[in-house]
């Protein structure tokens, strides 16, 4: 199995979860986060004071898949997650040992 | 039965019902200001604040109305001591006595029959105390984030009794009002000589008063940690916003109340008010688009704020058209002062300088360049004259910063006394631990928001409830 990790833009959490479900995948863990790559930060001004504001808020979305699947998850998310312009986001995969449904205790892909 | 209409067929000739209930209404608007500077403080604040700030401002809301029941209003208005204008005796109308029979606003001397329009002095009373609670408040902003809270709420005690109460006694205490002797900035006593220094709504005895007190007091505790580093960006600019639109709106009550009569002079106090504070958030935001390239709302509701400052004293003195010109001037100024703290290095967190000093003393000095008979009181009864541009020469304007810098350095000097005092006794800066971690949970035990998932609700209820009731248990066999 992969865990299929993706940073993308919070407006297109919406389409990226529509185009998984499209492909079959039952289920995924959604959160708020922060930081930044090449888009670096940007700036704010309060009272004529300038801040540099250097994380940005993105969503990180998480998906355990079989190992046939991860490539065309991955491709999945990148087509929906795409505008093209700088700050799109990121989609890594990594190797998942064993998963357990905390429900029944069933293990490995039965259990996704 | 015979007793209560015997009163109140006493009481009929003398208030003027109308001018009583514009008066009490106005007092109410303006206690709702406090509150409306809690949130306009609050929100520019971190999160790890907004509490602390917001307690700030409610804690005067106790501490000088009862000082003000007690010896306040005595200080304030009630019979000058030795008749030199500098302050009314804390002890004759002590607890309020004598006070709610009084009537105000006739002359006794006109032969014993009053003029029409007097409202009880009670009314007087919830107008004044309402000025007194705002003008504490207002201090806090300089000293965001680090001040112990017991201190604050000590210092809101004494600063009132030390500086405000006189202050409002020299400002506004006029002579045959509320006693037969007033303040000697208002009846043009001291130097003066004769000659009045026109303050309508409080520009010296409130604005100039709180500003050169919040720039002590940022003094006498120093900068917060990082100041000047770490971004100290305002954490909920809605607050700020609600804030100031409360501000506005019990302004009006702060402004044309302050003509303590319902007619035309509160009319048309209430259209200046509205005129300056209207091109002083114009002037505010053209600054920041020119300068920094962006409309921002931080900048809107604080050009709101500096021309609500510097219309308050010139309200009644000037034209609709000099109010606008007030109110750009005060709104494109403040804009640039609140930088200086940067330069200077001073951190008066909030901008209690950079908008209530700077716009008092625009509003106090303008009256001087911009007084005019076709204002709401026409000058008349005034001991003033027209402003420059109005061929009046410079007296006015002389008169008028006399009274404006005697206020700033008295209040700045005292309050830096009292400052420097309780931070050698209780000690006043908050120490940095409880700083880092913020002064809501050091100082209150609280947090101003529960947001997120993880510690809110039926999520996160770590065993907290039993455990307070168990500390309770605790402290009562301690």
């Amino acid at each position: 199995m992969k865990l299929v990790t993706a940073i993308i833009k919070p407006f297109k959490l919406d389409e990226v979860k529509e185009a998984l479900e499209a492909y079959g995948i039952a289920g995924m863990t959604v959160s708020e986060s922060s930081g930044y790559g090449r888009q670096r930060g940007h700036s704010e001004v309060y009272r004529g004071a300038e801040y540099t504001v250097d994380f940005v808020p993105k969503v990180r979305v998480e998906v355990i898949v079989e190992d046939m699947d991860a490539g065309s998850v991955v491709d999945v998310i990148v087509k929906a997650a795409q505008t093209g312009r700088i700050g799109d986001g990121k989609v890594w995969t990594v190797p998942v040992e064993d998963v357990v449904r905390v429900r029944t205790g069933e293990k490995g892909a039965t259990a996704l | 039965m015979t007793t209560l209409s015997t009163l109140a067929t006493a009481d009929t000739p003398f208030t003027d019902s109308g001018n009583t209930a514009w008066v009490l209404a106005a007092a109410a608007l303006v206690l709702f200001m406090t509150p409306g500077l809690a949130f306009f403080y609050g929100g520019m604040v971190r999160t790890k604040s907004v509490l602390n700030m917001m307690m700030m401002s409610f804690i005067s809301m106790g501490t000088v109305g009862t000082v003000w029941v007690l010896w306040g209003y005595s200080e304030a208005f009630g019979p000058d001591l030795g008749d030199k204008g500098l302050l009314g005796n804390p002890f004759k109308e002590f607890g309020l006595h004598g006070v709610l029979s009084a009537i105000y606003g006739y002359t006794p001397a006109s032969g014993g029959t009053p003029a029409a329009g007097g409202i009880p002095g009670s009314a007087f009373v919830a107008f004044q105390v309402v000025f007194a609670i705002i003008a504490v408040a207002l201090i806090s902003g300089a000293i965001a984030d680090r001040a112990k809270f017991t201190t604050w709420t000590v210092f809101t005690v004494l600063w009132a009794t030390l500086v405000y109460f006189p202050a409002a006694h020299w400002v506004f205490a006029f002579s045959g009002y509320a006693a037969k002797t007033g303040g000697w900035i208002a009846n043009g006593g001291g130097f003066l000589h004769g000659h009045g220094a026109y303050d309508f709504a409080g520009g010296t005895a409130i604005h100039i008063n709180a500003g050169a007190a919040g720039l002590a007091l940022a003094l006498v505790l120093g900068k917060r940690i990082g100041f000047g580093k770490d971004p100290m960006r305002p954490h909920n600019l809605t607050l700020v916003m609600l804030g100031a639109g409360i501000l506005w709106f019990g302004w009006f009550g702060f402004n044309a109340g302050s003509a303590l009569a319902a007619g035309t002079q509160a009319a048309g106090v209430w259209v200046n008010t509205l005129a300056a504070t209207c091109t002083a958030m114009l002037g505010w935001l053209i600054v920041e688009k020119l300068r920094d390239g962006h409309f921002t709302s931080l900048g809107a509701a604080s050009g709101v704020v500096a021309g609500l400052v510097a219309i308050t004293p010139a309200c009644a003195t000037v034209t609709p058209i000099g109010a606008l010109i007030v109110g750009l001037a005060a709104g494109s100024i403040c804009a640039f002062a609140v930088g200086l703290k940067f330069k200077l290095g001073f951190d008066d967190s909030l901008d209690v300088v950079g908008v209530h000093l700077v716009g008092g003393l625009v509003g106090t000095l303008l009256i001087g360049l911009l007084a005019s008979v076709n204002s709401p009181t026409g000058l008349a009864g005034l001991k003033m004259q027209e402003g420059l541009f109005y061929g009046g020469g410079f007296l006015q304007l002389g008169v008028q910063a006399a009274a404006a810098f005697t206020v700033m350095i008295f209040s700045f000097v005292v309050t830096y006394i009292i400052g420097f005092a309780l931070e050698k006794t209780m000690g006043f800066r908050l120490h940095e631990d409880d700083e880092d971690a913020g002064i809501d949970s050091a100082e209150h035990a609280e947090t101003g928001y529960d947001l997120g998932n993880l510690f809110s609700g039926r999520m996160g209820a770590h065993g907290s409830l039993q455990d307070a009731r168990h500390h309770d248990e605790e402290e009562v066999k301690a």
